[in-house]
């Protein structure tokens, strides 16, 4: 079963939908005492990183997030999500993260438009499983103002470009993260889930 | 490199018919649903669901029509038309919908912006605006002002100073609609989308006036805009949805194919 994390934050149904479409049992779930009982766990998220991560905290998911990555079932963060991986934000204040992995979360430079509203392409850094089946230079919707800085190069697997080039794969072992909306990037979009339930 | 986008846009009264759709006799007459799965098949960027009756039956069908498209359909979704009140936003989103869109709520009352970027996120908050334009006096710039109702009721709003608030309120994208240019098929108002791109600094959607993919083309360099919201064009079939992308990529402009 693959568990879909609800701190309260955004539209998660979506997400679910897609993994349903897919063939998938997913569940959206509020208890982090269901972890254990899941063969993966999606971060998903639109909200702001501060609020996000206090939720979290608050309702006591970040010690079975922790444990059950050291345990190695798959974990997959998504716009947000992927941003909650890293060690720190400067999304209005400083915030501390998941630190699952290290790197900032900053701001888009000014020059471009902002939030980054679209779809854009993929340049593939690194042949990770989520993306097999994925061409190169492939298109997913995108929304968001903050990008990832991954402070160690080898955890980026794929980049994008606007107005300079970042992180939007981001992976390490069994922790993946995506700064599009898999769920809302019609076909690859759709094969990245499929790759990700498939892990084991 | 980002793409441009192009959207249809579905207008949905009572009896879930389309409005000005015209189907050749081989085709599921008048089903939106039918209509949004073929958008997606053509790989349309978004899809835009419009409330033309903005009553609480209207929302009712068109909520019921997100809930079906949204399990075959994995682009964004984006419902306007009646919303009124905070609880709508809220019921909107609920229901299946990844955006909003906010048009005369806003204007009557623009917290309606702050608190649905506050609770939701900017990214599911647009904006979007009916603008006239204004008789221009001798040397003076363009200016265009702010109806609201379906375009019916005149605002004394300039259009130029309204965005800007919307922006500042939260909203995570605009959507223009020229009153001047819609239903003209004669092209967007290319001067309104451009004062606005340059003025704020989020993605714009323009729409109103689609003759042709020229058109899209025009708006979508000279206009400035993110993204060409279209409807009679694509319901009518005289363009498809690859024809119009191929088009503009043979232009130089960059899109999903």
């Amino acid at each position: 079963m693959i568990l879909i994390i609800d701190y309260g934050m955004g539209n998660l149904r979506s997400v679910q939908k897609a993994f349903e479409y897919l063939g998938h049992k997913a569940v959206i779930s509020e208890n982090p005492g269901q972890v254990r009982e899941a063969s993966h766990l999606v971060l998903p998220g639109d909200a702001a990183f501060g609020d996000a991560m206090r939720n979290l905290h608050d309702a006591g998911w970040v010690e079975p997030i922790h444990s059950s990555i050291e345990g190695g079932k798959p974990f997959l963060g998504i716009c947000v999500g992927l941003q909650l991986m890293f060690s720190e934000s400067e999304e209005r204040g400083k915030h501390r993260g998941l630190d699952l992995l290290p790197g900032k979360v900053v701001h888009f430079p000014d020059s471009e438009r902002v939030p980054q509203i679209g779809w854009n392409q993929i340049a593939i850094k690194k042949p990770v499983e989520i993306l097999a089946g994925v061409p190169e230079g492939s298109f997913f919707y995108f929304v968001h103002s903050y990008y990832v800085d991954a402070a160690v190069p080898e955890d980026c697997a794929a980049t994008t470009e606007y107005g300079l080039e970042y992180t939007s794969i981001a992976q390490r072992d069994n922790i993946f993260g995506v700064q599009f909306h898999p769920e809302k990037s019609q076909d690859f979009g759709l094969k990245i889930l499929k790759n990700f339930a498939s892990l084991n | 490199m980002l793409a441009k986008r192009i959207i249809p846009c579905l207008d949905v009264k009572n009896g879930r018919n389309v409005r000005g759709v015209k189907f050749s006799a081989d085709r599921d007459a008048g089903d939106p649903v039918e209509l949004a799965t073929r958008y997606d098949r053509e790989r349309a960027d978004e899809l835009v669901f419009y409330d033309i009756t903005a009553s609480a039956e209207g929302r009712d069908i068109v909520m019921d029509l997100v809930q079906e498209v949204s399990e075959q359909v994995f682009i964004p979704l984006t419902v306007g038309g009646g919303i009124r009140a905070f609880a709508d936003i809220r019921e909107i989103l609920k229901g299946g919908a990844d955006k909003v869109s906010i048009n005369s709520a806003a204007v009557k009352d623009p917290d309606i912006i702050r608190q649905g970027a506050e609770s939701f996120g900017s990214q599911c908050i647009v904006g979007a605006i009916d603008a006239l334009r204004k008789p221009v006096i001798a040397g003076a710039a363009s200016a265009w002002e702010i109806y609201i109702n379906g375009g019916r009721s005149a605002t004394g709003i300039d259009a130029l100073e309204w965005v800007e608030e919307l922006v500042d309120r939260g909203a995570g994208e605009l959507v223009l609609n020229s009153i001047d240019a819609d239903g003209t098929r004669d092209g967007y108002d290319i001067e309104l989308n451009r004062a606005v791109a340059e003025r704020v600094d989020v993605p714009i959607v323009a729409s109103g006036g689609c003759g042709s993919d020229e058109h899209i083309y025009q708006v979508l360099t000279e206009g400035k805009a993110s993204a060409a919201l279209a409807a009679s064009i694509f319901h009518y079939g005289d363009y498809s949805i690859p024809e119009v992308k191929n088009f503009l990529k043979q232009r130089g402009v960059v899109v999903r194919e």
